[in-house]
């Protein structure tokens, strides 16, 4: 099964399994990894699933499309960059194994 | 409609026609009888329509998913004071309050960034120590072995420091920015609400906005906008602006929302504990269930009853037909009952698998800005409490508002034994 590496703010990394097609939010808090509050349960309606995605992987996951839900909602999220994703937006596919996602100082 | 009696509420809700059911009322709240009443909308017409209330006809979304449909699609479901604004109460002409929560994008977003860096998580930890260093001082203060009001002593004695913190409004007025949340909130019609108009309501409103502005024009000069609300809005490109009218809506806004919804958790929350006593023991064996007692604890509480939209189209809701104009109300108190959604959601149990997802703080653009400071209010409380193992009894009936849109409760008597 691919795996999925999740970095929390202080810098505790997570390395866990995540089966294709579930959502990396899902691979986050069915591991139990902290630091993804998904407060929402994956309808892309609260920005509490905020992650950001190592450079190298951005041409593999994209970017949210401009004026989508995902884009409006990461727009009121505290320190989004221009790597920023929700992580109940991208779901897991072969091609992602090995891909890192760093977490935000909290989930608001 | 009549709920006056609430023993009789489970009997009414099931025999009265389908159509006639109203629960716009607001006695249904102040005495606790609602959920019957959602109970079946949820099973037998959850969305649900109603023609003649006090408030004029209406829709009711009364399940988890359903809400959350009319939530998310911002575009359909507008939250624009021009076109009525999110109280199922209509504003009066000549006395609406175009706050950002009543805005629609762009407008709302930009002003929504304005006041976020306040509630966002590098300035809750700023706060953290003196939330801690005043709770542990209000605990310790409140007396042993006789009666007094939780809500006045706890509730609002919190609140209402953490809102002056946030407005860097003096200390020792705190009473008054009390005052102005309660005439945000309150149906004038009702005897015991602080004004009795919504031309004496904007009289007070209006005091308050002169008070906010005078320390707006303090704080625009400096370089760097502080901490608080007031110096964000004064500073950001998107508020520095506004008229006097916006900065009244704003500041009420954020006055009604900075307080009055924790205050309601602080108190239902004690209720929903000390009755299930069970639950509380879970979080004394492991302090890790703590984060899940605050999600139940506003989940159990839904202290905004509900946000009402406006369809900017006709549309379909789970099959019924919605036209451009009519007024769509989110019933938070049902959705976070909705048995399809919540297992065994009539009781208080500490430690859900999913105890984040309730609706208690919306969802979709307009979820509570504040959530995340609500949240460690809460925590706070509770962990203090829980340290002191104080022997909390409730002493007496809570006195609930009169009101269809917060779900407050305005004195609670409580004992502490030696």
């Amino acid at each position: 099964m691919p795996r999925v590496t999740y970095i929390e703010f202080n810098g505790a990394e997570h390395t866990v399994e995540v089966p294709v097609g579930t959502t990396l939010m899902r691979g986050a808090v069915d591991n139990n990894v902290p630091g993804i509050d998904a407060d929402c349960g994956g309808q892309c309606a609260c920005a509490t699933c905020h992650v950001y995605v190592d450079a190298a992987w951005l041409d593999k996951t994209g970017l949210p499309e401009p004026a989508s839900q995902e884009a409006t909602m990461l727009s009121f999220a505290a320190a989004a960059q221009p790597n920023s994703r929700l992580s109940c937006q991208i779901k897991m596919q072969q091609e992602l194994a090995g891909i890192a996602l760093r977490m935000p100082e909290g989930q608001h | 409609m009549d709920a006056n009696v609430n023993s009789d509420a489970r009997e009414d809700a099931y025999t009265r026609p389908l159509d006639s059911i109203d629960v716009s009322i607001p006695e249904l709240y102040q005495n606790d009888a609602y959920q019957p009443y959602f109970e079946r909308l949820r099973r037998e017409d959850p969305v649900h329509y109603y023609a003649d209330s006090k408030f004029g006809p209406y829709w009711s979304v009364t399940r988890y998913k359903d809400i959350m449909t009319v939530a998310i699609n911002h575009q359909v479901f507008s939250s624009k004071w021009e076109l009525g604004g999110v109280r199922l109460e209509d504003q009066v002409q000549g006395y609406e309050r175009p706050s950002f929560i009543q805005m629609d994008e762009p407008d709302h977003g930009q002003r929504r960034m304005a006041v976020s860096p306040a509630v966002a998580p590098a300035n809750l930890q700023r706060m953290e120590g003196m939330i801690r260093e005043r709770t542990s001082r209000v605990l310790d203060e409140l007396p042993r072995g006789r009666p007094f009001n939780w809500v006045q002593e706890v509730s609002i004695e919190l609140t209402s420091r953490m809102l002056a913190t946030l407005f860097d409004w003096p200390l020792e007025d705190r009473h008054r920015l009390m005052f102005w949340s309660d005439v945000t909130v309150c149906h004038v019609d009702t005897p015991d609400a602080p004004v009795h108009s919504e031309a004496e309501r904007y009289a007070e409103l209006q005091k308050m906005a002169a008070a906010m502005k005078a320390l707006w024009d303090e704080r625009a000069g400096g370089n760097a906008p502080r901490f608080d609300l007031i110096s964000m809005l004064a500073h950001s490109d998107a508020t520095r602006n506004i008229d006097f009218r916006e900065l009244l809506a704003t500041c009420s806004l954020l006055i009604v929302g900075g307080n009055d919804t924790t205050r309601n958790s602080m108190t239902g929350g004690l209720i929903a504990a000390l009755e299930n006593p069970v639950e509380l023991d879970k979080v004394r064996a492991d302090a890790g269930l703590l984060d899940s007692l605050v999600s139940e604890v506003i989940r159990y509480q839904t202290p905004v009853i509900h946000m009402r939209r406006t369809a900017t189209r006709d549309t379909e809701l789970a099959g019924r037909a919605i036209k451009q104009g009519d007024k769509v109300v989110m019933w938070y108190v049902s959705g976070n009952r909705d048995e399809e959604a919540i297992d065994e959601p009539e009781r208080f149990v500490v430690g859900r698998p999913k105890a984040r997802q309730h609706l208690a703080f919306g969802a979709g653009i307009h979820r509570c800005v504040g959530d995340r400071l609500a949240e460690m209010q809460l925590k706070i409380l509770w962990e203090e409490i829980l340290k002191r193992d104080l022997a909390l009894e409730i002493a007496g009936p809570p006195v609930r508002l009169y009101s269809n849109f917060i779900r407050g409760i305005r004195s609670l008597p409580v004992v502490i034994r030696a």
